[in-house]
């Protein structure tokens, strides 16, 4: 897909980002120079070894931390602060206490626009879609819970639910599945593929797991360690839906092993 | 022993402990022929107490309002300066040091000046609450504020939320369990700020009663006093646990479901 989108201005450009920590002689290097695209409804995945940086490059591009030198656009306009309306998700699900899962997914309504002057209004007809949500990936019924009384991967379902409920244009994951045992962690791979095949989302995943990349993604890319580079791009061209059982087959495999072998290089 | 009889025992405890220490003191007081001027008997307290009930009622109620009064003031203005604190790091650095070198002087020294200003009576005895008992009430709000999870707040941030939102959707409920556990501590502090004050200077309270008590070797009147005050300590701390678990029972929830 890719062929056929390049012709299409990126959503997403950034072109010799870094960013540095800290000043004068405290001053480390997190990410140098990440050129990148993401077109429209891509889904790439950004891999490498811990503190490579891959989730600055996560804050970059939604305009949470200001760029030390580089430029990142979205829609052709250069971030300068946080952009609207990105749905974001991280290995500890933050979800509430205080509020029931229900409540955990509508919080996005009640802040971003339009839903935000439809919302009280409308409340109903949002609950119901969050009954939708809920039950597309499999947590029917548990939205009276407190996301304290769900298991681990039910939390990381509300979390994504959350992330995805005001439909926004781009969705950010930082390595969301980290935290999980290995079923549910393939089991949401499946969960997630599904959503992004039925909205099409642009999707940003960060993660070290490079089964999960090249399950999920439709280009990944290979960062260095400190200071980050992005010093690969693999686009991975498996049909979907791609299943589990495919994550086992050769031509899955060898593309794993290639990643792998890119970033044992990189570290000897 | 079954689980029932567990429940009751534990239940049973702290009356249980209460009428042992009763009864040790008792005997000791007995056995070591100690004078009441010195340390009266639990059973000549309790005596004194009924005696002089109507006094002792009415001197309760009194300490009771100005500490409820003076508490009242504590969590509003405890609340608000909590949430400037917690929300500016501005506001932080200006008035942190100065509520550090204010909590730190004895309260007992404010009370003449109180006098001074505005005569002996309740309103001192008020003032004198709340300054005791504000500032583990501002420290734990603004506690609960500044310990907003980084990824929560960039959850909020991604989405476009305001700092208002972000303050009152995450921070506030947030601060709550902070400020009903400090709610605790502050309503005996409160307690301990009117009974200074009454006894520092007033001509009403439990803390007047004691000290004229005392001025005249009544000692089991003092005793009942301090009896008082410890009773009505322990209803005021049982209501704000009562409070802090009815709108916090979140951050009462056991251990995550596996």
């Amino acid at each position: 897909m890719a062929g056929t989108e390049s012709a299409v201005a990126p959503l997403v450009e950034m072109s010799g980002v870094s960013l540095a920590y800290g000043r004068g002689k405290e001053q480390t290097l997190a990410l140098a120079d990440a050129t990148m695209n993401i077109a429209q409804g891509e889904f790439i995945a950004v891999v490498g070894p811990s503190g490579c940086g891959k989730s600055t490059l996560m804050k970059l591009v939604t305009g949470l931390l200001p760029a030390t030198s580089g430029t990142v656009k979205v829609h052709g306009e250069v971030v300068k602060r946080p952009i609207k309306g990105v749905g974001m998700a991280f290995q500890n699900a933050t979800l509430m206490p205080w509020r029931t899962t229900r409540d955990n997914i509508l919080l996005p309504l009640e802040v971003v626009e339009p839903h935000k002057r439809r919302f009280r209004a409308n409340r109903g007809e949002y609950v119901e879609r969050v009954e939708k949500l809920l039950a597309s990936v499999g947590l029917g019924g548990f939205g009276d819970k407190y996301p304290w009384q769900l298991s681990g991967g039910m939390q990381q379902r509300s979390n994504l639910c959350r992330a995805l409920v005001h439909e926004p244009e781009i969705l950010m994951l930082d390595e969301p599945f980290g935290a999980l045992d290995a079923f549910t962690r393939e089991e949401l791979w499946g969960v997630l593929q599904k959503l992004w095949m039925e909205r099409r989302f642009t999707c940003v995943l960060v993660t070290h797991d490079l089964r999960e990349a090249v399950y999920l993604a439709d280009t990944v890319y290979v960062m260095s360690k400190r200071p980050g580079r992005v010093i690969l791009k693999r686009e991975i061209e498996l049909p979907r839906p791609r299943t589990l059982e495919d994550t086992f087959k050769p031509g899955f495999v060898d593309i794993v092993h290639d990643l792998r072998d890119r970033i044992h290089k990189e570290h000897a | 022993m079954t689980d029932a009889q567990r429940n009751a025992l534990k239940l049973a405890m702290p009356w249980l402990v209460t009428i042992a220490m009763f009864a040790i003191w008792e005997l000791a007081c007995i056995a070591f022929n100690i004078q009441e001027i010195v340390l009266p008997r639990p059973s000549r307290i309790f005596a004194v107490s009924v005696e002089r009930w109507s006094i002792l009622l009415d001197f309760c109620l009194q300490t009771l309002w100005t500490t409820a009064i003076g508490f009242g003031l504590a969590i509003i203005g405890g609340v608000l300066i909590g949430l400037a604190i917690g929300a500016s790091p501005f506001v932080y650095s200006g008035l942190y040091p100065l509520l550090i070198a204010f909590n730190a002087i004895p309260k007992v020294a404010i009370v003449p000046i109180l006098m001074i200003w505005l005569g002996v009576g309740a309103a001192p005895a008020i003032i004198t609450a709340f300054v005791i008992s504000f500032f583990p009430i501002v420290v734990n709000v603004a506690t609960g504020l500044a310990t907003i999870e980084p990824e929560m707040r960039d959850v909020m941030r991604s989405l476009g939320a305001s700092n208002y939102e972000i303050l009152t959707k995450v921070g506030i409920p947030r601060a709550m369990p902070y400020l009903f556990a400090s709610l605790k501590v502050a309503i005996t502090l409160a307690f301990i700020g009117s009974v200074i004050s009454e006894t520092v200077g007033g001509n009403r309270g439990i803390g007047f009663l004691m000290l004229s008590a005392g001025a005249r070797n009544d000692t089991a009147t003092t005793f009942a006093g301090l009896f008082a005050i410890a009773i009505m300590g322990v209803l005021m701390y049982a209501l704000c646990a009562w409070v802090e678990k009815r709108m916090t029972g979140w951050a009462f929830r056991g251990e995550l479901v596996g």
